[in-house]
């Protein structure tokens, strides 16, 4: 009876919330009862699963419940290109090395899964080793061999098959002239790119130096696939198992569950723990019953990890018990103002600052969504989940961080722009967030003189025809542009490279960097690519962002944040900093 | 007691603007085999008095008041649920435009059908049987064909052909047929006419024939009952109307009457003004502000209202002119102008 | 009758193939008059920092740089005969009626519209016949006791009704039944009819409930403003004179004449709606047509827009057909010519 009128009440007051969500009144906060159901299923605390594991537990068995408010790119392990994909991927698939499932920091640490070890560079970092444990099978039961992992890689290489995929294999091994992969040069020799002396070893070839190529290696186009299992296109129906889960139904637009595979040897993998009995996925699920059901403990994952609709932030934050049921990790993404040194007076490094120095970011972060679901204030080019990054504030904007007037007042006279510029600022017009942001810069750097016009533009062609293309850029004065990166991997390179090496510049457009210009920057780019050592890497990748910043090229904005929340019902919940959301290979169900 | 007697009937509506006085203190008496002509402007509440004769104001927001006695039995007392039993069986209606009153979705057989079977436990087939016949005995050519017709198949003539078939079906005692002949030309008007004489005749039926028109009753109807604003005004034999009409109302019908050896057009007296409120009816005689001889009633026209006195066997006024002054004036000005004519 | 059919017939043809021409002229004319390259158009369809290259190769595969006649061409012959498809390793037949293959999941879209036209059809039909069984019934209610407490109720309700947005009544349901109390299922729940009637029934309640909120609030208010006007009929007099029960009148003479219209706007309505019902799916994740064209529409996937539009509007069609018929039947006055 009591247990029934608590309920109502805690459904009611959910009512209530969506109902002013609804209404777009989202500043009033509806007091719960303390005796709401979430807390009481709650355990933990706010961000407790971002540094260790919340519910610890060994326990096998139960069915871990996921929804995805889309749908994959392809479950197919050569053409997926979401980082909750390559996450979950892991249940099914084992490719040559692979993230932690651990906590934290650790997350971010590779470790070897099909190979006995990381790899084994040779001097000149152009050729990388592995050798392939002994035992791995297929579901089918067949053994794993060297050369199931190199078909795997030929065959992502057809992008015309596989079409979401990323093009790191076809960009930098050392393949055959005019190769098209595995399918329309079926015959040919691709010994120059990848070896398979025996079974159990493979061995790449680069065409330049690739100090970090054990990122490569953790790519899901390394895990093997069966030649005569393969279909092409097809495939992701059903992909053939490594790993301790095989696919039983999969209707591809709905879902699809996994089972165990028997096939699948623990002692092969320190990695998994494999404690549910199965996993059951729904796919194109309404985002906001996502949400719901996920608070209501009858969902256990949203699987994308990009974080809680309006409707539910607006119902979490308000109430501690609830709030205490989430965490708020910092993802690798950084949305930031790209400042064209192309566009004059941005030609000058002290007008550049003076954009830096006169920057509200406090409003930018409102602009992005908020503390919560938006970000946390950047002061730097790479987030604190990447190795290499390094607290540091080129151009302190104030200690309050809603910009210092006084220091970009004294860079624009030292620019002899004392009274102001003109200029223009992009950004995509389907991203009402991105105009938030630029209507923020607007108002900010409108308190020293700086004017700026608001210039939207199609998101489709926004690098290839407008703030990406340097000639359109500069005949329209586009000084600032919104941006937006998030890396592959969390590494500099992954994270870096793409938005600072000015040599991705093309006079064609298309480029993400449309700001960066600084030989010297290029240069310890090149360094970083042949160093070996990791520590030594990062401490490049460190400079690096020192001195973009220096630079004043990039006005960082916010390392965006995502609101997850906590099953319920599953164990071992923690964040991977790998993928900046909770781990799916550690969860288990109570 | 008569077969149909109406004693002080009154049915008012309260509306928003007021009570209307549709029928206003109306008694009359009617034996079987009479044919009773009830006559009056629009509006003079003669369909009101039928529908409440039928019962059919029951339910409704109608405030009904006085007695209808039907072959001793009072209606106006009794319950809806009774009343229903005898509508269509004891008493049936003819209405005014058939192509309106009959439901446009069910064939004509089948309209027919159902009023039979309603008063008669008897099968479909036996009852589309007895609805051929009626059509047959109404006039309608192929019977049995045209009793799968839907009404809008029909000319209007047969349609009121069904329509009395229909009313017939079950034999009824009392037929009230409201403007039978008021949608239809000239020619069909008399067929029907002739129709509904012959078929009371072979059915020995109370017949109440309603119509605006004298000269639809000047043929059929035993008694004649002029009604205006809601109250009989003159009540007589035929002839008493037609050959010594004494209310000037009644003077104004018989001059706007059309006759088939006159423009139809033609009216030699009509009628000034228009037919008065039901809600304020005007104070005194309710005809006195349309009245051509107001003058002559010593102001009491629009003072007092005038009762419903008899002048010689049964030939009931109302009206406040003595009857020397009506008679004369009927034999001296208004009967030499008509014949003039 | 059976000319008059077959011309509907060849019609509807005609209507259908002008709907797909005027679709593929939206999604592939309209960027194309505004500027768009093939490459631009096949840059949707490729994975986030894809090379110049790869957009390339996805614009020639995609076809996109034949002639917009070729393309639609292509399309057409599709339905016709059906189609050829290579997927890597080979090529796969895809029999006619072949609406292509999906941009982003590279599966035939017609397998996809079969499957999820039974969720639709399912919502639909149960949807329909609780709303119209409450609308009507509460329509006829609310006129013959007009004026009353419950007539003011009933409109009142019914107002809310067609004013609420479903996602809203659908969101706030969910939560209060499913996830509060606990008595009806989640959303994204669906068992097909075949597989067990009763689960079916089960797990529609809640979408049925909601949508047929919606609609029999309309019903309700059309049904009522109907009979009052039916109810002065002078047939409805004539009716009653007969001698007819109170029941009978309103029933046999009244609702069936005020049934026409809607008649007409419920075979209107149900052709829409079984060409998806699209925010009630997307609210209860039901994999229905409609959720299908709101997520094909979303990602641009052009072949399942196509698709997806020409079941629509096949239905809308079909229904058009359909209530002219009936309406023949109701109403024997109505000729088809
Ligand atoms: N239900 C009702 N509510 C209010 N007023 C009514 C109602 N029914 C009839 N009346 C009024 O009663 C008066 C008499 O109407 P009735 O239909 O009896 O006239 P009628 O003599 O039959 O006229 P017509 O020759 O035009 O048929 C009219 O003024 C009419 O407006
Ligand atoms: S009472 Fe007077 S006003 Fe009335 S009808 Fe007789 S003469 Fe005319
Ligand atoms: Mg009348």
């Amino acid at each position: 009876m009591q247990k029934t009128t608590r309920l109502g009440v805690a459904a009611l007051s959910a009512v209530l919330a969506l109902g002013l969500a609804a209404c777009g009144g989202g500043s009033t906060t509806t007091p719960t009862s303390s005796g709401a159901p979430a807390a009481a299923g709650s355990t933990g605390e706010f961000n407790g699963a971002l540094t260790a594991v919340v519910n610890p537990s060994d326990k096998k068995g139960g069915i871990l419940k996921l929804a995805n408010a889309g749908d994959w790119d392809s479950l197919d392990p050569g053409d997926t290109y979401y980082g909750y994909s390559w996450n979950f991927i892991r249940l099914y698939g084992r490719s040559l090395v692979m993230f932690k499932s651990a906590p934290g920091k650790t997350g971010n640490e590779l470790t070897p899964d099909l190979a006995e070890g990381l790899g084994t560079p040779s001097d000149d970092a152009k050729t990388w080793t592995y050798k392939l444990k002994a035992g791995i099978k297929f579901e089918d039961g067949t053994p794993v061999t060297s050369k199931d992992v190199k078909y795997g890689v030929e065959r992502s290489f057809d992008k015309e098959v596989f079409p979401d995929g990323y093009t790191y294999f076809n960009d930098f091994l050392n393949w055959p002239k005019d190769y098209k992969g595995a399918y329309k040069s079926k015959d040919v020799n691709t010994d120059s790119a990848i070896e398979t002396p025996d079974d159990q070893t493979i061995v790449f070839h680069l065409k330049q130096p690739l100090s970090n190529f054990d990122y490569f290696a953790q790519l899901p186009a390394t895990i093997p696939v069966p030649k005569d299992k393969d279909t092409g296109a097809k495939y992701k129906e059903h992909v053939i198992s490594t790993g301790p889960y095989k696919f039983d139904k999969n209707e591809i637009g709905k879902g699809f569950t996994l089972v165990r595979n028997d096939q699948w040897d623990p002692a092969t993998d320190p990695n998994r723990k494999a404690l549910p009995d199965g996993y059951d996925v729904a796919t194109n699920v309404n985002a906001d019953d996502i949400d719901n059901r996920v608070l209501a403990g009858d969902l256990d994952v949203d699987v994308t990890g990009t974080g809680v609709q309006p409707a539910a932030l607006g119902r979490i934050l308000p109430d501690p018990a609830v709030k205490a049921g989430t965490d708020n990790p910092t993802g690798t993404r950084l949305w930031y103002t790209s400042i064209n040194g192309n566009v004059a007076p941005l030609d000058n490094l002290e007008c550049r600052k003076a954009v830096e120095y006169a920057a509200d970011k406090t409003a930018l972060q409102t602009a992005w969504g908020g503390e919560f679901a938006g970000g946390q204030i950047a002061t730097s080019l790479l987030p604190p989940s990447i190795p290499g990054h390094e607290d540091f504030n080129t151009w302190v904007p104030g200690a309050d961080n809603k910009g210092d007037v006084t220091k970009a007042k004294e860079a624009l006279t030292a620019c002899g722009q004392p009274n102001g510029f003109e200029t223009n600022i992009a950004y995509r017009a389907e991203r009402p967030k991105e105009k938030a942001a630029a209507e923020a810069l607007q108002q900010s750097l409108g308190r020293v003189g700086i004017k700026l016009t608001l210039k939207p533009f199609p998101q489709t062609d926004y690098f290839a025809l407008y703030a990406g293309k340097p000639g359109y850029a500069k005949d329209n004065k586009l000084g600032l542009a919104m941006n937006g990166w998030q890396s592959d991997w969390p590494d500099g390179f992954g994270f870096l490279q793409q938005i600072v090496d000015s040599r991705v510049i093309r006079d064609t457009g298309g480029s993400s960097n449309i700001s960066v210009r600084d030989p010297e920057v290029d240069k310890l780019i090149d360094q970083a690519m042949e160093q070996t050592d990791p520590n030594s890497r990062n401490g490049i990748w460190t400079q690096i962002d020192k001195k973009v910043m220096d630079d004043a090229y990039i006005l960082p904005n916010v390392w965006a944040k995502a609101l997850l929340v906590r099953s319920k019902n599953a164990t071992n919940v923690f964040v991977n900093d790998a993928y900046g959301m909770y781990d799916y290979l550690g969860m288990g169900v109570k | 007691m008569s077969f149909l007697e109406l004693k002080d009937l009154r049915v008012h509506f309260p509306t928003d603007d007021g009570l209307v006085k549709s029928v206003d203190g109306l008694s009359f008496a009617l034996e079987r085999g009479k044919t009773l002509g009830i006559v009056g402007e629009s509006g003079s509440g003669k369909s009101v008095t039928s529908l409440g004769i039928l019962g059919l104001h029951k339910g409704g927001r109608a405030k009904l008041g006085g007695e209808i006695w039907l072959d001793g039995e009072e209606l106006v007392g009794a319950s809806a649920e009774h009343v229903r039993t005898l509508r269509g069986k004891k008493m049936a209606m003819i209405f005014q435009d058939p192509l309106s009153a009959m439901h446009p979705f069910y064939t004509v057989g089948s309209q027919i059908v159902e009023a039979y079977r309603i008063h008669n436990d008897v099968s479909k087939k036996v009852a589309r049987k007895h609805a051929i016949d009626m059509l047959g005995r109404v006039g309608i050519p192929q019977p049995d064909r045209r009793v799968d017709s839907y009404p809008h198949e029909f000319s209007g003539g047969m349609r009121q052909r069904a329509m009395i078939a229909m009313a017939l079906s079950c034999d009824p005692e009392l037929l009230i047929a409201d403007e039978p002949t008021t949608a239809l030309d000239v020619t069909v008007q008399a067929q029907i006419l002739d129709l509904m004489r012959d078929l009371q005749r072979d059915f020995n039926a109370a017949l109440i024939i309603i119509t605006h028109d004298l000269g639809v009753v000047a043929e059929l109807a035993d008694d004649i009952l002029v009604m205006y604003g809601g109250k009989c005004i003159e009540y007589g034999t035929a002839e008493d109307i037609f050959e010594r009409p004494e209310h000037p109302y009644t003077w104004g019908l018989l001059g706007s009457m059309p006759r088939l050896d006159r423009d139809r057009t033609e009216r030699l007296l009509p009628i000034k003004g228009s037919p008065p409120s039901l809600i304020n009816v005007p104070a005194g005689c309710a005809f006195h502000p349309r009245c051509t001889f107001e003058d002559r009633t010593g102001g009491k026209a629009s003072t007092e209202v005038p009762q419903l006195v008899e002048t010689e066997g049964g030939h009931l006024v109302r009206c406040h002119l003595p009857r020397d002054t009506r008679r004369s004036i009927w034999e001296t000005e208004i009967k030499p102008s008509l014949e003039a004519s | 009758m059976v000319t008059y059919i077959i011309r509907r017939l060849i019609w509807s043809v005609v209507m259908l193939s002008i709907v797909s021409i005027i679709t593929f002229a939206i999604f592939f004319l309209v960027p194309r008059l505004a500027g768009a390259t093939s490459e631009d158009l096949a840059a949707r369809y490729v994975g986030r920092t894809a090379s110049a290259e790869q957009v390339k190769v996805a614009a020639e595969k995609l076809g996109f740089n034949d002639p917009l006649v070729v393309q639609y061409g292509r399309f057409a012959k599709g339905i016709v005969v059906g189609a050829d498809y290579d997927y890597g390793p080979g090529v796969e037949r895809c029999p006619a009626p072949c609406f292509g293959y999906s941009f982003l999941t590279r599966l035939p879209v017609w397998p996809d519209l079969l499957d999820r036209l039974p969720v639709t059809i399912s919502l639909a039909l149960g949807a329909a016949v609780i709303w119209v069984i409450a609308g009507v019934a509460t329509g006829v209610l609310s006129a013959l006791k007009r004026g009353s407490f419950f007539d003011r109720a009933a409109m009142s309700i019914a107002l809310a009704g067609v004013s609420m947005p479903i996602f809203f009544t659908g969101m706030v349901s969910l939560v209060l039944f499913s996830y509060g109390l606990k008595i009806t299922v989640a959303g994204g729940t669906y068992t097909p009819f075949l597989t067990n009637p009763a689960t079916w029934a089960y797990d529609l309640l809640l979408p049925w409930i909601t949508l047929a909120f919606l609609y029999a609030a309309g019903y309700a208010r059309l049904t009522r403003a109907g009979m009052l006007e039916t109810m002065n009929e002078d047939y409805i007099r004539t009716a009653r004179a007969k001698g007819l029960r109170e029941r009978t009148v309103v029933v046999k003479h009244g609702l069936r004449g005020a049934l026409t219209p809607i008649l007409t706007i419920f075979g209107l309505d149900l052709g829409l709606l079984l060409g998806g019902a699209v925010l009630t799916e997307s609210t209860y994740s039901l994999p229905g047509i409609g959720k299908y064209a709101i997520d094909a529409i979303g990602r641009q996937d052009l072949p399942q827009v196509m698709g997806v539009t020409l079941v629509a509007a096949f239905f809308v069609v079909v229904a058009n057909l359909v209530v002219d018929l009936l309406y023949a039947v109701v109403d024997p006055r109505v000729r088809l010519v």
